[in-house]
This record gives structure tokens, C-alpha cells and sequence, in this order.
């Protein structure tokens, strides 16, 4: 598990690769959006195009992440979801809670 | 595709470390039997996250506990057998990941997956203690 972080303005926009599963993955996701909260980030994209790996503890660590940033005052939102990871957020109802963007600039632009 | 019965076991320590070996003896499996690649990822999927909740839930980390996985491959289905030592829980009593109450809790997910992804789902206690998972995934229900 790998997390790139850019900014453009002040979006942060964290470049997933790897997997997010229960221990490491699970953990650099938390930590990155924690530090990024810390800095006083709170508008936060989630770029999971290169996340080829995803259990239960990633997806639940993706909403643990979003609560965190929302009971913060920030905003974080999803871009490029594989079809697996759609797949599992749509059978838990969860496509209806995070924003999704299937365009960088849709997703910073949405701020 | 394979004509015969076979079984294979692992028994692994209550380790999370021990996930991503049973995940490829899984990988492993199902591309032998020849589950296409979607099927066979969400077999995989299944089978960690059962691992995972008898490591984790079941067992809580003893690494004196084991977890014993067995794949019976047969030439219509796969089952697989997640057993662990720990002291067992009521499945009916699991809240519904999907209860407006419980979607934004960050765990409750993975028995969910197991049931969406394979084709019959069962629990029982062992008689000598302990939890056992009982899932099948058929080869003619591919895709579904």
C-alpha cells in the first residue's frame, strides 16, 4: 500500500495504490488523512484508481476516514473507483453516502 | 476443470500476517478449477475476510489458537471450512451493515460480503469448541 499526497489549491488529493486491507493498508489511509486534518486540510480526494485490493476493513476504514473529515468541518470525496470497490460500496449502500468523481477536475472543482 | 474430489488443508497460528498465504492458496484453487477472474476475487475475498474474523474475533490474536482452513474441491463446487478455537457467537444476533443505524460504522461488513459473494453461507459451534464457517461458491453459478 502506497499513498502519493498532491495538493492543487488547497485540495489534497491522496494518490492510492496497492491494497487497502485490515493492518498496514488500513492504517496509512487513517494516518494520512489524520496528519492531513492535523495540518488544517479539510477538503481531501481519495484517488483509488490503483487500488487493485480492498476487504471489509478498507471499506471500513474509507468511512471512518469520511466521518472523521465531516466531523471536522472537511469534505472528503472518492475519484476513479475501480468496479470492485464500487461494487462493494454499492452492495452496502454506501455509494449514497460518499461523493464519487470519475474526473480529477469534476472533484476538485466540486469543493 | 478438475474431474476428481480433492482436499487441501492449512492450519495457520492466529496471525494476520498468515492472510495473503491463504488468499493465494485460494487464488490458487479457484483459477485450478477454473472460476473465472471476478468469481475467483470474490472467493478470495470471502475466504480472507472468514480468516480474518476467526483470527481476529474469533481467537482474539492468541497465537496459541489455531485456525484450520480446508478447500474441498469437487468437480461442481468449491467448499471451503474456516474453523477456529474461540467462543463462538450467534450469527442472527450480527446487526445488518445495511440498518440506516449501522452505515457508518467502520466494521459489521465482512459476513455480509461472504453472503453476497458466495452461494451458501453456514455457522456452526464445534463440538470441542470453537466456530465453524461453511461456504460454497458452485461452478455454474459464475458471474452471479
Amino acid at each position: 500500500m502506497k499513498i502519493e499526497t498532491r495538493t492543487v489549491g488547497d485540495v489534497y488529493i491522496l494518490d492510492c495504490s496497492g491494497k487497502i486491507t485490515l493492518g498496514e493498508g488500513t492504517m496509512a489511509v487513517r494516518n494520512t488523512v489524520r496528519d492531513i486534518l492535523k495540518n488544517g486540510g479539510r477538503k481531501i480526494i481519495l484517488n483509488l484508481s490503483d487500488v487493485n485490493y480492498i476487504d471489509s476493513s478498507g471499506i471500513g476504514e474509507l468511512v471512518s476516514s469520511f466521518t472523521t473529515v465531516t466531523n471536522q468541518g472537511g469534505k472528503l470525496k472518492l475519484l476513479n473507483l475501480t468496479k470492485k470497490i464500487q461494487e462493494l460500496l454499492a452492495i452496502t449502500k454506501l455509494l449514497t453516502v460518499f461523493s464519487v468523481y470519475d474526473n480529477e477536475q469534476a472533484a476538485i472543482a466540486s469543493f | 476443470m478438475t474431474t476428481e474430489s480433492n482436499t487441501i488443508e492449512i492450519s495457520i497460528g492466529s496471525a494476520l500476517d498468515y492472510l495473503d498465504l491463504v488468499q493465494t492458496v485460494s487464488d490458487c484453487i479457484t483459477g485450478f478449477m477454473g472460476f473465472d477472474e471476478d468469481t475467483a476475487h470474490w472467493i478470495g475475498m470471502s475466504v480472507r475476510e472468514s480468516v480474518t474474523n476467526a483470527i481476529q474475533h474469533g481467537n482474539k490474536l492468541d497465537l496459541s489458537k489455531k485456525v484450520d482452513i480446508k478447500f474441498e474441491v469437487s468437480p461442481g463446487q468449491l467448499d471451503v471450512y474456516v474453523a477456529d478455537q474461540g467462543n463462538g457467537f450467534h450469527v442472527e444476533d450480527l446487526p445488518s451493515p445495511l440498518d440506516p443505524e449501522n452505515l457508518l460504522k467502520p466494521s459489521g461488513r465482512g459476513i455480509f460480503y461472504i453472503r453476497s459473494f458466495m452461494d451458501l453461507v453456514e455457522f456452526r459451534q464445534l463440538a470441542g469448541g470453537g466456530m465453524e464457517v461453511h461456504m460454497v461458491k458452485r461452478v455454474s453459478n459464475q458471474g452471479d
